[in-house]
């Protein structure tokens, strides 16, 4: 399937350009016109990382006219084995600047727009929406699914790249023409399943393989040439050296995406003290029906907020909002002489919760795995999920 | 039918890090049966308690997402290669 261009042509390019982009000018495909749709084609790049070093460099060495890039973190020397935009001078500095002065240095001709803060459902929408097309390469699942639910709300193709270890995974969502993100994956494994590349590694060198193919992807979107990645995932294996591709198809069960939610929420992502207090203190929601069927003595709390407890609840349960736990007021209202079970929605809070709890020395305290929605789903589907 | 299966690096785990392994069955469902049974644990990182795909890991027979085929009972015609592709994150 090919597209239209995404972009029209600026209207000229100057004698310093034209011999700048002679080699691209000289391939039919590209040429003087495909050269004007890059140099007016306005591209954000969600994380000045591993996947985003080699694609801002080739972005602007190509001569995309605008550049934005969204991070909020600095460099660090765990970084530069394969987020090559960033040097051994630039540790310490924020990764946006440090991007923006290696942009600068390859092609003086880009406009470079930092956002040196957090994206969030909050400037998601602003941000996207003075760009023709994303490119993410972030390390989290909360930031992926906000990217493409973003996307398929502007309706701005999306180029995504995942990596780890010594595999990578890429292709094009644009809801207009093909699937999305949701569509390939509906839903994010919970928390601790997937490792990251913090926590597994990546072999530096991978983030150039992916990172190429994002920026040729984007370039083919800008200028109208070839056959885009628009429902096909193709899946590189560095260590047989083997690329494939698989056909992605839309969700004929997919629910329609109509507002940006809680990303942390909805991936549930929790802290390492949370996963530690987690490891051999999490129940299911059926091993709690079976407690209450037994009639064992526990305190069961919910950890979530009010306006969440009124929407549905488990039955006996006690609203101890999160923020106690973490205050330490939630402590003088629990029983000594009882073992104490926290939930929350989907299992996230109530292993902060723990992890806080147990640090007072209610040591067999247990949090529910899944958390409200699990008990909905196993033990009572008669009940609201939200 | 022998079919052989790519199992991903973070499933890798299960098979003594083989990338790829060989099962026998007629359908996916009976492949990831003969799966667990020389790998115990890896069909339950793939298939859920209720006896679904789970929903951030996608099973292809071929280049075919068996969700839009007939799910695990899928036929899996010999010498056809099973992939087993988790959403993975990294990016950083």
């Amino acid at each position: 399937m090919s597209l239209p261009p995404l972009v029209e042509p600026a209207d000229e390019l100057t004698v310093d350009e034209v011999r700048r982009y002679s080699r691209h000018l000289i391939i039919p495909d590209v040429g003087m016109a495909g050269q004007k749709r890059l140099k007016n084609a306005k591209v954000l790049v969600v994380g000045a990382g591993g996947l985003g070093s080699p694609a801002l460099l080739y972005l602007a060495a190509a001569g995309v006219g605008t550049l934005g890039i969204i991070d909020f973190d600095v460099v660090d020397e765990s970084n530069l084995q394969r987020q090559v935009i960033h040097g051994q001078s630039d540790v310490g500095k924020p990764k946006a600047e440090s991007a923006r002065e290696s942009i600068e240095e390859i092609n003086p001709y880009v406009k470079v727009i930092l956002h040196k803060e957090r994206l969030d459902s909050d400037n998601a929408l602003e941000i996207f929406s003075g760009y023709d097309l994303i490119l993410d390469g972030t390390d989290n699942f909360a930031t992926r699914y906000l990217v493409n639910d973003a996307c398929v709300l502007l309706n701005k193709p999306y180029v995504w790249g995942s990596i780890y270890r010594f595999d990578g995974q890429v292709s094009v969502f644009w809801n207009e023409y093909g699937p999305q993100y949701r569509d390939l994956y509906p839903e994010p494994p919970p928390p601790g399943m997937v490792p990251s590349c913090a926590e597994g590694g990546v072999l530096g060198v991978l983030c150039a393989s992916i990172g190429s193919v994002m920026v040729n992807e984007a370039i083919k979107l800008i200028t109208g040439i070839g056959e885009p990645l628009v429902g096909r995932l193709l899946i590189f294996d560095a260590l047989e050296m083997s690329w494939k591709t698989v056909k992605v198809r839309k969700d004929p069960e997919g629910e329609p995406i109509t507002e940006l939610i809680d990303y942390e929420a909805f991936c549930g992502a929790v802290s390492e003290e949370a996963q530690e207090a987690a490891a051999g203190s999490t129940i299911t929601a059926t091993e709690l029906k079976e407690m209450m069927d037994r009639g064992e003595d526990f305190y069961l709390v919910d950890v979530r907020e009010k306006n969440e407890y009124e929407i549905v609840n488990i039955p006996g349960s006690v609203l101890i909002p999160k923020g106690e736990f973490l205050n330490g007021e939630a402590f003088a209202k629990l029983p000594q002489d009882k073992r104490v079970v926290l939930h929350c929605k989907s299992g996230g809070r109530s292993a902060e919760a723990l992890a806080a709890l147990k640090g007072a020395g209610f040591s067999d305290a247990v949090h529910v795995g899944g958390g409200v929605l699990a008990w909905i789903k196993q033990v009572d589907p008669s009940l609201p999920e939200y | 039918m022998s079919v052989s299966v790519r199992v991903p690096t973070i499933l890798r785990t299960y098979t003594k890090d083989a990338a790829e392994v060989t099962a026998e069955g007629e359908t996916v469902q009976e492949v990831l049966a003969d799966l667990d049974a020389n790998y115990p644990g890896i069909r339950a990182r793939v298939v859920d308690d209720s006896g679904k795909i789970r929903r951030f890991v996608n099973v292809y027979v071929g280049d075919e997402d068996v969700r839009f085929a007939q799910g695990l009972d899928t036929p899996t015609v010999s010498g056809t290669q099973i992939s087993i592709i988790p959403a993975v994150a990294g990016g950083c």
